[in-house]
């Protein structure tokens, strides 16, 4: 007797699957938000699955902060020369220099705030009425409360305390002139599934996520790689290490953490034995407990 | 998806369940402990909430915590919204649906119940069945989920007594019986020590049944979708107008009932117009069959007239195709629902606009009863109503089909989701 039920990830995969097309219906002009990290290298993977034979009929959206490893950009114009879609960039160095905002200063100077600004200016430049977005449910407590459907009023705020209530696979895309949606498709996928998912259907990824040798110092227990865009203390030490990295944001951000794991496989086994959640190592959050739904009101990823 | 047949993860299936509970019923601690058991919370989350805990003079550490996410929830000590959590064990995924115990419940739970497989309900053993757990079984059962879990909790309050057990078992047997449910289990659970819930527990030795988690890892949830009646709603029509597929025109959409094959003759509503399906298309190669809930691409022999909103459906067996609903509704806002008013409706994939034109009765969600006297339809309550909208819709009974008997109403000034509503026919 066949058997008609699907797994966890072909069931995860078709829900994304429907959301996708769903935002294509529903709006005229969506983006996918595309950082090179491993949520939205999945995202745009379901993306093109959900479209075949076309291609998926929106734009990569890539916030540029300017301070990217050199890596993740090498990779997002592979897949952007590999598949031929369309690529926008929003630059926060132009919004610096434009004067929209005014870089951070200190040793913890980060462009991870700014980018909000950078994201929503050119969200109204290209004048995008959905922007899809990796974030996942499991990753942070005020993503547990985000819908599938977002909505954002005209200044691109979230208000999660007036969320529209979402049942069934009835998503309320319905907006005025002037606001704009954020879409989340992976919302029930958690860090595991990404990495099983990306194990059983052999989806490339930057060589970030793979252990290597590199350049590093600690800072406040986090480990970040030696770059042109962090200034050093004097009693810090740069040490070679092998290391890998969980989650890949701009590079004054993202920490790494000690591992061996060289393939997927590998990098499996070590989420599963892990007993630290991946936002650990993100500096970006440890600035306070709400850090991310501060962030997030205001109109960041 | 590739390498399918040499995959041990592609093995596991995915389990939605709700909570239900009011406040002090130790729901949050019930979740707190199938997390913390099966090792789902991370030192860092945990380090966190204990630190919190600490800080407000707890003695044990509150695993209620980990689902209150927002700064005004944690501020005032309750959970404003549905959190979503998640936790696995080597044979499923699970997602849970956590809704807060107090005001706007119905709203909440409503929200939670819609996508669940199961619902967990908790009763207090010193308490026995109360209001709270009817209005909670009524939610469950007006939403359709197909399996119910009573957990009777703090059996370490009643000395573990096997006849506390049974007659809670006995009178909510004698509720149930009033609702459709399909499915009802019943274990005796300490949440607090763990007893029964991933542990099987050493003071309850009458008890031959499976622990919580055992039962939320093995019970049978293939059958949870309509595997009779053919339902396709497309989504989207998929034209690459490339060199290579130049006169391909695809019909996207997720099977929300019955099973596709190429070769079977299906009908596209409202046209009326027949033909076969030519192929099953996914990114990974053509399929043989299709079945809830798969996201796939549908061919025709013959090239009709089909566009979103559009159904494939079986000719033998069609859906309800009707301008007049009857329906239950569950109020979500504050604006009063109103009789004559006029609203967006979405329904699968098709948006339409909706009149009310009789509220027939409101339901007394702890009691049950009709109360038709007086008909004001506010936030959280729930109503039998008469809608009429302006195109047909092609729907089935909610008890029959979740996918093809939900719709929403929407406002059409503000766009905020105003009811939830499952068609009684």
């Amino acid at each position: 007797m066949i058997k008609y039920n699907l797994s966890h990830l072909e069931e995860l995969e078709s829900e994304s699957i429907f959301v996708i097309r769903e935002v294509c219906s529903q709006f005229q002009n969506p983006a996918l938000l595309f950082s090179g990290g491993k949520d939205s290298i999945v995202m745009f993977h379901l993306a093109r699955k959900a479209f075949f034979p076309a291609p998926p009929p929106f734009p990569l959206l890539h916030i540029d902060t300017g301070h990217n490893f050199i890596e993740t950009l090498e990779y997002r114009d592979r897949i952007v020369q590999n598949t031929g879609v369309r690529l926008v960039i929003g630059s926060v160095q132009e919004s610096i220099d434009k004067g929209r905002v005014t870089e951070e200063k200190g040793y913890n100077a980060s462009r991870n705030m700014l980018q909000t600004v950078t994201l929503l200016d050119t969200i109204e430049k290209y004048k995008f009425d959905a922007a899809m977005g990796g974030a996942r449910r499991d990753e942070e407590k005020a993503r547990a409360k985000e819908r599938f459907f977002s909505h954002r009023d005209e200044f691109g705020q979230w208000d999660p305390k007036n969320q529209r209530p979402e049942l069934w696979n009835l998503f309320n895309g319905r907006k005025n002139i002037g606001e704009h949606f954020r879409v989340f498709p992976l919302s029930n996928w958690t860090e595991m599934d990404i990495w099983q998912y990306i194990l059983i259907e052999d989806i490339e990824m930057p060589c970030l996520y793979f252990s290597h040798m590199r350049d590093c110092f600690t800072r406040d227990g986090v480990i970040y790689a030696k770059s042109e865009y962090i200034p050093m203390k004097t009693n810090e030490i740069i040490e070679n290490m092998r290391v890998r990295f969980r989650t890949i944001g701009d590079m004054t951000c993202t920490g790494a953490v000690l591992s061996d794991a060289n393939s997927v496989e590998d990098i499996i086994l070590e989420v599963s034995a892990t007993r630290v959640t991946e936002r650990g190592t993100r500096a970006d959050d440890k600035r306070s407990d709400t850090a991310m739904e501060d962030r997030k009101k205001e109109g960041y990823f | 998806m590739k390498n399918k047949e040499s995959n041990k993860y592609l093995d596991m299936e995915l389990l939605r369940f709700t909570t239900a509970g009011s406040v002090d019923d130790g729901k949050s601690t019930l979740i707190g402990r199938l997390l913390y058991d099966s090792k789902s919370i991370f030192e860092d989350q945990y380090e966190a909430i204990k630190r919190v805990s600490e800080k407000a003079g707890d003695e044990q550490v509150n695993l209620a915590l980990l689902t209150d996410g927002l700064r005004a929830e944690r501020e005032q000590g309750i959970t404003i919204d549905v959190a979503y959590r998640y936790f696995a064990t080597p044979r499923r995924k699970f997602i849970i649906a956590d809704t807060p115990g107090h005001i706007q419940y119905t709203r909440n739970m409503v929200t939670g119940a819609s996508t669940a497989n199961l619902a967990i309900i908790l009763v207090d053993a010193r308490n026995g069945v109360v209001e709270q757990t009817c209005r909670h079984s009524f939610i469950a059962s007006l939403l359709n989920i197909p399996h119910l879990v009573i957990c009777v909790n703090k059996m370490d309050l009643v000395n573990y007594d096997e006849n506390v057990f049974e007659d809670i078992k006995k009178s909510f047997k004698n509720f149930a019986a009033k609702l459709e449910i399909q499915d009802i289990n019943f274990i005796p659970i300490s949440a607090k020590f763990g007893d029964n819930v991933v542990e099987k527990s050493k003071n309850m030795d009458w008890y031959q049944g499976s622990t919580l988690l055992y039962l939320l890892e093995t019970i049978h949830i293939g059958s949870d979708f309509n595997l009779i009646d053919c339902r396709f709603p497309v989504q989207n029509v998929i034209r690459p107008q490339s060199d290579k597929y130049h006169d391909y025109r695809g019909f996207a959409g997720r099977i929300a009932g019955g099973i596709f094959k190429p070769g079977d003759k299906v009908m596209a509503l409202p046209s009326g117009f027949s033909s076969k399906i030519k192929s099953i298309d996914t990114f990974d190669g053509p399929v043989k069959e299709a079945f809830p809930p798969m996201s796939v691409t549908i061919t025709l022999e013959d090239q009709i007239d089909i566009s979103r909103g559009d159904m494939l459906v079986r000719e033998n067996n069609v859906p309800t195709v009707s301008h007049d609903i009857d329906l239950m509704i569950c109020w979500m806002n504050e604006k009063k629902l109103n009789l004559n008013g006029k609203y967006a409706i979405k329904h699968t994939t098709k948006e339409a606009r909706c009149i009310i034109k009789d509220i027939k009765y409101k339901v007394d969600i702890n009691t049950l009863h009709r109360i038709v006297d007086y008909k004001e339809i506010g936030l959280n309550d729930i109503a039998r109503i008469i809608i009429r909208t302006t195109q047909p819709l092609f729907f089935d009974k909610y008890k029959i089909n979740r996918t093809t008997g939900s719709v929403i109403l929407i406002d059409e000034a503000t766009n905020e989701t105003l009811g939830a509503g499952m068609i009684i026919r």
